[in-house]
């Protein structure tokens, strides 16, 4: 049972506030929440606080929160309530929010304070969750979202390919995706669009020998639907997508992955026998699939490093070359890739010796980043860096050879994105829409893959 | 009241289960339970309250409950955590007499769980780890197998980190030591000191079963010779050889030069304290100890100079011909010099124990070097599934279960106010006293002209004063028989406008518990409930600040009431 819900920006100035129940102290319990965020001590987790101590009525409070595109969105309850549930219940808000006022930002909320009231008030009823369907909400919501410029699909630059914002909201890309779902009849031309989003994270780590430890793939499935509700869609995968170790198909090797899961209101009648997925998705965002693959990837891996480091502890002076093989195939390429390369402390001075000129290197919070703004799939990328590492007080003399890199080196970590590509081989074949607009055209649809790292780690 | 679906059948049962009189009907709510389980249209909000619901219910037979854990079955399979939770956490009670079915639904809950430790969502992978951590108390080889899965990214936020390698200490067994050890062992050079503490303290705490590999990699990290990561591990070393004393020698041969990288105050104490302690192994032992009675002028910790001393003394024991010349220094400066009262008294101490004799110090002194039975203390025993299910799916695996209690206790402290009757336990899904009783209490004739003040607000203090001023008017004791929930009598009294001031702990004894309660004309009644450990007797002394007999009466016949109730739920 939720007391009161406040969206804070980032700063800590209160956008929205409600209270639910009247059972609490007023408005200053933002401020409150804010000020025991920014003042926790380092071992303490955020996502879920209590007050204590001070006044009253603010007392034994939980505040727990999420932090969503730079906004923080806190419930308060008093009581011990579920988790899950609540943070389920914050994120679902976020998109709800997002839906209806366009992509989250504290510039949307502020333009668009009544509609986010008026989401509120029919979300949550004294603090019981009443509805988050949007079937159910578009009933209700009577007043239009403000969006900051008109929309234009011809705006090339907003149809956009692949983002380079998709590091920080780690959403995906394009923001003709982030406008609001309007409700209004007046432009019927832009509502004719479905955009389906097939996302994956990548987690990998990979011994010094060049040994993988481990591989992580979680993809998801996603569609924002602008069409009216209730038209119904059919979502072809690759034919040879294997659920678990055992099931094969076709006669390749196929595409496995270990776990699937789907949206309640996916139909799978069509799914064993074609791997089709049909559904009737309301406007709004769905995520319709997740799926978990792990530790068995048939595809190579995208990135490959092959450092070599010297170091001369006499004259404390260290060299790193480090070559980067990309296997991606020919056609395609990564973007955004960074090189994130921990160094011993101290390190002073770095010069480089890159091999291409739009290539970047700097030293930064005692670690070396290597920017490559693109790399072509089947190229090879190298650097070389000499540092100079003050030498550790004491005597030298001390149980290590003289050849070991120093301590304090690595492990490499890269970030990057690969547009058009999915790690684990699943591709959606088709989007057939039943749904037929009486007047112009056929909605326009859009099928989009992105992989892009969670966390690819290279020990040295 | 969530939104349980749009259809007329599902507003009925929303009614229903709210109705007291079908929950005290047990075969018309069974019924009710099977319509509400077999509802399709529920969104996951309100497939959460349900499940909610239904852990107020007790089957009446294996049976029913092998049926309706049946019915429940989708649950465990839903898209959403929350429900998927939830599921858990009623499967978890209601076969608390099945352990291989508990086992089974853990077993089966994995793969959500460990999906939601890598969701994208932070908060939600935050959330996930703690209940991963609650259910390695139990199932200590539970999630061996996928330890990769609780490796740490450098992009992570810290208190992620923290759960991860908190994770990864519990779930190491043999075949994964090896990995995990190679893992924290790069975490310890982390640019952020605290993770790199944590990853050294994580990798102390594997060493109380892997100790060789472990001393191998602490080692190494001395090699570093960087402030943060030498005064972590010389702890670490020092809690190690307690409760390990197979790693001694090896210890001893790393400490040598250590003693230049330690500044604060914990690092140092910790190093004087194996050089005292492990002195006669150490050759050079005598040596850093004298380079720290030099400086102990301008040492700032008095806390280093208490360990000093006793260290210096340990020493000299084994080492008198290297010792004796600067122990004399140091005791003349701590009796003389020092300002801090502990240190000198301490100084004095050891001085008169000197006088005594040699033979006297070296029983006081000499006592055992290390004690592995403590690490058996210290780990606890694997804990029942029992124990922590009614905790699942809420705040408390969050918080960790010592940092819960105490803010439940204050909270409880404060809870005497009418505007949060519930405390937080009891809400979780605490026993709730069965409807129609609490209905009869409600019912309670009020006797005679008496009329309790619903909000008496009075704070403990002024309550203590006045406790303390007046004489008891009236005392009685009333038979009372075994346990009881606390909780559900406080409950019980709010209901009759009785206010709990304080009261102890569930199972204390002696149990007390303070009451206070006012009557519409201003007059006060004060009240302390007794249960002593042997007899079978509640003593109840009851104070007031008017001396009048007709309300004492009345209000007495209240209070017995009430207890009378109790007694005979609980029987």
């Amino acid at each position: 049972m939720i007391s009161q819900f406040f969206i804070l920006s980032s700063k800590g100035d209160p956008l929205i506030y409600k209270d639910f129940r009247g059972d609490s102290g007023g408005r200053d319990v933002a401020e409150l929440f804010y000020r025991k965020l920014t003042g926790l001590p380092g071992d303490e987790s955020p996502v879920v606080m209590v007050t204590t101590g001070g006044r009253r009525h603010h007392e034994g409070r939980h505040f727990i929160h999420i932090r969503h595109s730079g906004l923080y969105l806190v419930v308060t309850t008093s009581e011990n309530v579920s988790p899950f549930g609540l943070l389920e219940l914050l994120s679902r808000l976020a998109t709800l929010l997002g839906d209806y006022c366009g992509a989250l930002g504290e510039g949307t909320i502020s333009r668009n304070v009544a509609v986010v009231y008026e989401l509120l008030d029919e979300v949550l009823d004294y603090g019981y969750v009443q509805t988050t369907s949007m079937e159910m909400l578009r009933n209700f919501i009577q007043t239009e979202a403000v969006v900051s410029k008109p929309f234009s699909l011809f705006d090339l630059s907003s149809v956009g390919l692949f983002g380079a914002e998709t590091q920080q909201s780690k959403v995906a890309p394009s923001s003709a995706a982030s406008r609001p779902i309007l409700s209004s009849r007046s432009d019927q031309s832009q509502k004719n669009e479905v955009f389906l989003d097939v996302v994956e994270r990548l987690s990998v780590l990979i011994a010094s020998n060049g040994s993988l430890l481990k591989v992580d793939v979680q993809g998801e499935i996603r569609l924002k639907s602008f069409l009216p509700s209730g038209s119904e869609m059919r979502i072809g995968l690759t034919e040879e997508f294997c659920v678990g170790k055992s099931e094969l198909r076709g006669y390749g090797p196929g595409i496995r992955v270990d776990e699937v899961s789907f949206h309640s209101s996916v139909n799978l009648d069509e799914f064993e026998s074609h791997r089709i997925i049909r559904l009737q998705p309301p406007q709004g965002e769905l995520t319709v699939m997740r799926y978990q693959l792990s530790d068995d990837l048939l595809s190579p891996l995208p990135f490959r490093l092959f450092p070599s480091v010297q170091w001369d502890r006499g004259s404390g002076r260290l060299q790193v070359y480090l070559k980067l093989r990309c296997d991606l195939p020919l056609k395609s390429q990564a973007l955004n890739v960074r090189l994130h390369l921990p160094l011993p402390r101290g390190v002073i001075s770095l010069s480089q010796e890159l091999s291409s000129p739009e290539q970047k290197a700097e030293l930064a919070e005692g670690a070396l980043r290597w920017d490559l703004p693109r790399v072509q799939g089947g190229s090879q990328l190298s650097g070389l860096f000499q540092m100079d590492v003050p030498r550790p007080p004491g005597p030298p003399s001390h149980g290590l050879s003289t050849s070991a890199p120093p301590l304090g080196l690595g492990p490499a970590s890269l970030s990057f994105e690969l547009p058009r590509h999915t790690c684990s081989g699943l591709q959606v074949r088709f989007l057939r829409l039943a749904f037929r607009p009486c007047g112009n055209a056929n909605p326009h649809k859009w099928v989009r893959h992105l992989s892009h790292s969670d966390a690819y780690v290279i020990r040295i | 009241m969530p939104y349980l679906g749009s259809e007329d059948v599902v507003k009925e049962l929303k009614k229903a289960l709210c109705n007291p009189h079908i929950q005290a009907d047990r075969l018309r709510y069974r019924n009710v339970i099977q319509r509400v389980i077999r509802m399709s249209k529920l969104d996951q909000w309100g497939q959460a309250e349900v499940l909610n619901f239904l852990l107020r219910y007790q089957p009446r037979s294996e049976e029913e409950l092998f049926d309706i854990l049946n019915l429940l079955d989708s649950f465990l399979k839903s898209g959403s955590p929350g429900v998927v939770m939830g599921a858990t956490k009623l499967f978890l009670i209601l076969a608390k007499k099945f352990p291989h079915v508990q086992t089974d639904v853990l077993v089966r809950v994995k793969g959500p769980l460990l999906a939601a430790c890598s969701s994208e969502s932070r908060e939600l992978c935050f959330v996930a780890l703690c209940h991963v951590r609650q259910i390695l108390h139990s199932l200590p080889g539970h999630f061996s197998s996928h330890y990769k899965k609780f490796f740490c990214s450098y992009s992570e936020p810290h208190y992620i980190k923290l759960q991860k390698v908190e994770v990864l200490c519990e779930l190491v067994n043999d075949e994964n030591v090896q990995q995990v050890l190679e893992e924290l062992r790069g975490y310890c050079t982390d640019v952020s000191a605290d993770f790199a503490q944590a990853a050294i303290f994580a990798i102390g705490g594997i060493a109380r079963t892997y100790t060789d590999q472990c001393v191998q990699i602490l080692t190494e990290l001395l090699g570093l010779r960087q402030e943060h990561i030498t005064t972590v591990v010389v702890q670490t070393f020092r809690d190690l050889v307690w409760l390990c004393p197979q790693c001694t020698e090896a210890v001893c041969q790393a400490l040598p030069g250590c003693e230049e990288n330690i500044q604060d105050s914990e690092g140092k104490q910790a190093l004087i304290w194996l050089l005292g302690v492990h002195g006669e192994r150490i050759p050079n032992a005598p040596y850093v100890l004298e380079d720290f009675v030099e400086n102990v002028k301008s040492e700032t910790f008095p806390a280093v100079k208490m360990e000093l001393l006793t260290a210096l003394m340990r020493l000299f024991l084994s080492r008198p011909a290297e010792c004796q010349d600067m122990l004399g220094r140091l005791l003349y400066y701590c009796i003389e010099e020092e300002k801090d009262m502990a240190v000198r008294d301490r100084g004095l101490f050891y001085y008169r124990l000197l006088l005594v004799g040699i033979d006297e110090v070296k029983r006081i002194l000499c006592s055992p070097k290390s004690d592995p039975t403590l690490g058996l203390l210290e780990d606890p025993a694997e804990r029942p599934v029992n124990s922590w299910a009614s905790d699942f799916n809420t705040l408390v695996p969050v918080y960790g279960k010592s940092r819960w209690a105490t803010i439940s206790k204050c909270q409880g402290a404060e809870r005497c106010g009418p505007e949060l009757p519930k405390t937080p336990s009891f809400t979780a899904s605490g026993p709730l006293i069965p409807e129609e009783n609490k209905e009869r209490v409600q019912e309670l004739p009020d006797s005679g002209a008496l009329m309790l003040v619903p909000n008496l607000q009075l704070t403990a203090d002024y309550f203590e004063k006045t406790w303390l001023s007046l004489k008891v008017a009236h005392q009685q004791v009333l038979p009372w028989q075994g346990e009881f929930h606390p909780d559900t009598l406080q409950m019980a009294l709010q209901v009759v406008n009785i206010q709990t001031i304080a009261m102890s702990r569930a199972g204390a004894r002696p149990w007390k518990a303070y009451l206070s309660a006012q009557d519409d004309t201003g007059c006060l009644f004060l009240t302390e409930l007794l249960l002593t450990s042997e007899n079978s007797e509640m003593q109840i002394s009851v104070k007031q600040n008017e001396t009048r007999t007709e309300t004492l009466n009345s209000f007495i016949s209240v209070l017995e009431t009430v207890i009378g109730t109790i007694e005979e739920i609980k029987s």
